[in-house]
């Protein structure tokens, strides 16, 4: 069943992967490896396939075919999202989305690994969660001093920091973070560009962002995707003198 | 509140102490209730102003069924967003298992004197009684049933149902369905129920006359405990990560996904859980009133019962209880007094309700008095207003 | 029945009666005339019907219902029309005769047997084609062999294609129970009967298949053999007909609702009672033809489409300006509001025109049936399949022909980028919701027709009207008209198997099971917008 390609040090490895919606191809012949431990920064003009590959890995959308392994071993084709999830691959989404009505450490508490069954969360382990887990995660997303607050309150950036939080307190293996900086000002990119740089040190991640200061800030090796496959891979500045890139994002 | 639910320590904290401030008004107002009445039925004599009378107290127990079938909506709707059209159905359920209890205690003293069939098996000339009926004589069992047929029918529809991912408006028209095609089921005579007639002329429940003063009192205090228990575990769900989990649901599916949880098994808990406590009202429902027949399984009963829940504030579960009371109160009143009225003031309620008082009443006054206070807002009446937007229809739209 | 059984007698009773001879009709008559007595009478009958003659047969049924005289004076045989004037028996010309002195042929009961027993034959070459056939095919029912020479001459006469082939259907009926008819006859009549291949016919088969000589006896399993299939076939066809009409009641309920639920997401639980406010303005507009109009009955329907489409479509105005528009994606809101505005709009109407059923008539076109190739269909249920077809073509011509539709669809879409492109999306709402409202009113006019005008019955369509759309697909029109095509036929191909309840309750069970495996139904709307 393991595809015998040396995958063993990938984390995430899609190899010919296509995706159709009614004659659009959306991820067209996608091949991608990510290494443990690295951080890649994915970019791509709107429709290029960035958030369908999102889809196609956390196992919201089956691709049509394809390979798409985890671990080296593990084939997210045949699994749903919360197998997927469990398995250690957590995403945040475009829009923050955070349980509103919950308070900052309700949602912190609900990210948390552990058990993930109904009777646990009845009865068990769910219920006996340390305070102090919930706090650590808090201070490194510097929200502790919002911990009593509904979700709902918090401003867009907070929101967002507060579903990184969430990420974190999952413990995946790999971060799939999807436009991280989207409605944030010029001081918290910075702030989240560190924290990112900060999480990939002991976790691999994948971020979708369009903002080139930022990806810059990232510094790491850069996927650009156009019409649902890869047009360029390498650092900032390699790709950034692409021609083919250029032609892309400048319009031909 | 929602500190209540895990404490600092981390240790869950006694049941106890998870009642908020209306819980225990509410769970004092039921105690006094299940106290007073069969009292002020049974000890103070006919003629003097504090009697209550025995249809009164049939009238009230029927409205703490109802109040428990609401409860059971309130779980599921106002706290996972799962509107349920079609809660009537388990109610009715429960009903009938215990209606068959009490049909097989009447024994040879029907019309046909039959030592083993119902009157009506014997009308259609039945020789035998049909498989599904035995072991309904004994009441162990006919309570067992009350909870594991509505039960195994929720476990199968929701299973179906959540696995698919159908939410929203969608489930609610399948559940709509499935009371409906219960409904067409039930009226056959072939099934064995009674057909259009349903089960009647009860004698016996517990060797005990069901129409006597004393029976009647009885049945009161056990809808009441039973009332007040379906409010403890009901209670006890939502307080626990559990709850906190079926909110995160009701408010943002996908996400709870992506997170890990298996959000079909968490609704089918919710699910089943909720259809157990009204076949529990069902069955005691029956005994007050005498009879149980399809129209119970009738849509429009299903969709009532979501209004008693808006009126009195979903996701508050004492709203829905409250809402249940009030409403059917009113229905009493009106039917009897302006009977042309009645539904004009029914759909005016469900039309104000939506528009005026998404919160219904505990969420008013909740709101009002946080007002009061001026404390921040930090309620699950207010946790479920953000979940009045769902739409739900099919997953897919929301991420 | 029993009518059958008296012309069966009849019959029997002419054709085993009299040699038949060559006479002269005017013979006959002056025979009759100058009778003197019964014996005379039933002589003159007999040889009236030896004639054989079509003219024979007002003359004998006037001598049987007692309107048969003899002129005193001239000798000739007058008798009463039924409406009253007296005219020449043979001629029929006008006579002016003092009624006083005309004198009654008179008959007893031998008489009025004889001429019971030859007015079949009579019938047999009746002048009016329809007389001739309907006696054909009593003969055809009656399968006796005695009524052969009458079905023989009969046929040596006819020219009427039609007839033609109903008598001799009926000769070989009459041969075929026969015994000394031959084997090569009875086969050329096996055949015959084959071809007409309707249930009479496997009735005849089996009673000759019964008497039958070893060397008729295959053809006549053969035979049975093909009826039956043909006969099954046809049932399932007549089903699928059945199946094509419910469907198109299912239709006709669904469509508005396709638009309000299906384009616009609006769960409206009233939809039913726009469909009931329709049938009470066919009501309303069929009252006011009684009292002012008679005449007019036939245009009542006519009348009543764009009528009920107003009222209904304003209704739906109303209610999307006052309720729903507060309500735009709160979509189990807006369940729960329409539902009470269902409950008033019900008790609006009970309060009215009270709560038992309200008589719709049904004008001329809509009554009455008629055969093709054995189908029986009803004009009723004919003109509502192509009125449900006519409401779906022009509603779908409206969305895709006109500005309108253009719009709708533009805000259905993407409500803010129509917004910002200078569409009024309110308004388009509210008119979205008003024309789905009174299409909902124009299928009331229809059900009218077949249901019952109560203030329930919205209520009944209301479950249907969901699943058809949700099995359909939402948003897909085209999905709707499978979609309840599709249950309406299943529907009815399930209930001779299963009885009409349980067939019911089967297509539920099986819709609640389908949307399961397909939650957006048969067809559903793809592409990444769905998906993302």
């Amino acid at each position: 069943m393991i595809p015998d390609r040396g995958l063993t040090n990938t984390v995430l490895y899609l190899d010919g992967v296509s995706k159709t919606f009614d004659g659009f191809r959306a991820i067209n012949n996608l091949a991608l490896t990510l290494e443990h431990g690295e951080m890649r920064a994915i970019i791509g003009p709107n429709g290029a396939g960035k958030t369908t590959m999102m889809d196609i890995i956390t196992g919201k959308t089956k691709p049509d075919e394809g390979d798409v392994y985890f671990d080296g071993t593990t084939d997210l084709t045949t699994l749903d999202e919360a197998s997927i999830a469990n398995l250690g691959i957590g995403r945040k989404f475009q829009k923050p989305t955070v349980f509103e009505s919950h308070t900052v450490a309700d949602n912190i508490r609900l990210a948390l690994k552990d058990e993930r069954g109904p009777w646990s969360a009845l009865f068990g382990a769910r219920n006996r969660i340390a305070p102090e887990r919930i706090e650590h995660i808090l201070e490194i997303v510097r929200l502790i001093d919002h911990h009593e607050r509904l979700a709902a309150d918090l401003s867009h950036g907070q929101k967002q920091w507060l579903e990184i939080g969430m990420l974190l307190a999952q413990d995946p293996k790999l971060l799939l973070v999807d436009e991280p900086v989207a409605g944030m000002t010029d001081a918290e990119t910075a702030d989240t560009a560190r924290l990112l740089r900060e999480i990939a040190r002991d976790h691999s991640v994948v971020v979708v962002e369009h903002d080139m200061a930022f990806v810059r800030d990232l510094d790491c090796k850069v996927t650009v995707l156009h019409e649902g496959s890869v047009l360029a891979e390498g650092t900032i500045d390699a790709v950034s003198s692409n021609e083919r890139v250029i032609e892309v994002y400048l319009g031909r | 509140m929602s500190g209540a639910g895990t404490n600092s320590m981390g240790r869950r904290p006694l049941l106890l102490s998870l009642i908020d401030g209306k819980g225990w008004i509410f769970l004092a107002v039921v105690a006094a209730a299940a106290v007073l009445v069969p009292l002020l039925n049974l000890a103070v004599p006919e003629g003097s102003a504090f009697h209550v009378p025995t249809y009164v107290v049939a009238l009230l127990g029927k409205y703490l069924c109802y109040a428990l079938l609401a409860l059971a909506l309130d779980l599921v709707w106002g706290y996972c967003g799962i509107l349920s059209l079609g809660h009537g159905a388990f109610f009715a359920l429960g009903g009938y298992a215990m209606g068959m209890y009490l049909m097989r205690q009447i024994g040879p003293r029907g019309v046909y004197a039959n030592p083993l069939l119902p009157d009506f098996m014997v009308f259609l000339n039945w020789k035998e009684l049909p498989w599904y009926w035995h072991g309904f004589d004994s009441f162990p069992f006919a309570a067992l049933m009350v909870l594991l047929v509505p039960g195994l029918l929720a476990l199968v529809f929701g299973w179906l149902a959540f696995r698919s991912r159908v939410t929203g408006v969608y489930l609610s028209i399948m559940t709509q369905a499935m009371t409906f095609a219960l409904l067409l089921a039930f009226f056959r005579n072939d099934m064995g129920f009674g057909g259009n007639n349903g089960l009647t002329d009860f004698k016996d429940i517990l060797g005990f006359n069901v129409q006597a003063q004393t029976t009647r009192c009885a049945l009161f205090v056990a809808t009441a405990i039973a009332l007040v228990l379906g409010y403890l575990v009901a209670r006890y769900m939502v307080t626990s990560t559990y709850g906190k989990v079926l909110v995160a649901i009701r408010d943002a599916e996908s996400r709870t996904r992506f997170l890990g949880y298996r959000v079909e098994t968490y609704k089918v808990v919710a699910f089943v859980v909720s259809a157990m406590m009204a076949g529990v009202a069902g069955a005691l429902y029956v005994p007050q009133v005498g009879i149980i027949n399809p129209s119970e399984f009738s849509p429009a009963n299903s969709i009532e019962a979501v209004i008693w829940v808006a009126v009195g504030g979903r996701g508050t579960l004492v709203g829905a209880a409250l809402g249940a009371v009030l409403v059917n109160f009113g229905k009493t009143y009106l039917t009897g007094a302006l009977p042309e009225i009645w539904l004009f003031a029914l759909g005016l309620l469900f039309v104000v309700v939506t528009l005026f008082l998404p919160k219904g009443i505990v969420g008013l006054l909740t709101q009002k008095r946080q007002q009061r206070q001026e404390i921040s807002p930090r309620d699950e009446s207010l946790a479920a207003e953000a979940g009045i937007g769902e739409a739900g229809a099919v997953e897919g739209g929301k991420a | 029945m029993v009518r059958l059984f008296a012309l069966v007698l009849l019959l029997v009773g002419a054709f085993a009666g009299r040699p038949a001879c060559a006479q002269d009709l005017d013979a006959a008559l002056a025979k009759l005339a100058g009778a003197s007595g019964y014996a005379e009478i039933d002589a003159g009958v007999a040889a009236l019907a030896a004639t054989g003659s079509p003219d024979a047969l007002p003359i004998i049924e006037a001598l049987g219902e007692g309107r048969l005289y003899v002129d005193p004076q001239s000798g000739v045989l007058v008798l009463k029309t039924a409406d009253g004037r007296t005219v020449d028996a043979k001629s029929g010309a006008a006579v002016s005769a003092n009624a006083a002195q005309l004198a009654a042929v008179r008959v007893n009961n031998r008489v009025r047997r004889a001429i019971e027993s030859s007015m079949g034959a009579l019938r047999l070459v009746a002048k009016d084609s329809a007389v001739r056939a309907a006696a054909a095919d009593a003969v055809f029912k009656a399968r006796d062999p005695a009524a052969l020479p009458a079905i023989d001459r009969a046929l040596a006469r006819e020219t009427d294609a039609g007839v033609k082939q109903k008598l001799t259907e009926a000769q070989a009926a009459a041969r075929l129970m026969d015994g000394a008819t031959g084997d090569a006859d009875k086969i050329a009549a096996v055949a015959v009967v084959s071809k007409r291949g309707d249930q009479d016919a496997l009735s005849l088969l089996g009673a000759a298949g019964a008497q039958a000589s070893p060397a008729v006896k295959p053809a006549i399993e053969s035979a049975t053999a093909t009826i039956q299939s043909r006969l099954a076939l046809l049932e399932n066809v007549q089903n699928v007909w059945y199946g094509i009409s419910l469907g198109s009641v299912l239709l006709l309920a669904a469509i508005g609702l396709a638009i309000t639920f299906g384009v616009m997401g609006i769960i409206n639980m009233a939809h039913g009672e726009m469909v009931m406010l329709g049938a009470y303005t066919t009501y309303v507009v069929q009252e006011a033809s009684r009292i002012y109009a008679p005449g007019l009955f036939g245009w009542t329907l006519p009348v009543a489409v764009p009528l009920a489409f107003l009222i209904a479509g304003l209704v739906g105005v109303l209610i999307e300006r006052t309720v729903i528009r507060y309500l735009y994606g709160r979509p189990l809101e807006t369940l729960l509001a329409t539902w009470g505005i269902s409950l008033i709009l019900q008790q609006a109407v009970r309060s009215v025109f009270g709560p038992t059923n309200r008589e719709v008539g049904a004008p001329s076109y809509m009554s009455g049936s008629f055969d093709v190739f054995g189908l029986s269909i009803t004009y009723g249920r004919m003109w509502i399949v192509l009125f449900s077809l006519v409401v779906f073509l022009g509603l779908l011509a409206v969305l895709r022909g006109t500005s309108f539709g253009l719009k709708m669809r533009a805000v259905t879409q993407n409500r803010r980028m129509a917004s910002s492109m200078g569409i009024r999306t309110p308004w388009i709402d509210t008119f979205a919701f008003g024309l789905g409202s009174g299409i909902a009113g124009i299928a009331g006019v229809a059900l009218a027709q077949i249901d019952n005008v109560s203030p329930n019955l919205g209520q009944g369509y209301i479950i249907d009207s969901f699943l058809v759309v949700v099995f359909g697909g939402v948003g897909n029109l085209w999905g709707t008209l499978v979609a309840a095509l599709t249950l309406g036929v299943a529907n009815k191909l399930l209930e001779p198997f299963a009885g009409a309840v349980l067939g019911k309750i089967l297509l539920l069970i099986f819709i609640i099971l389908f949307i399961q495996r397909r939650p957006r139904g048969l067809f559903a709307q793809k592409g990444r917008a769905v998906e993302a």
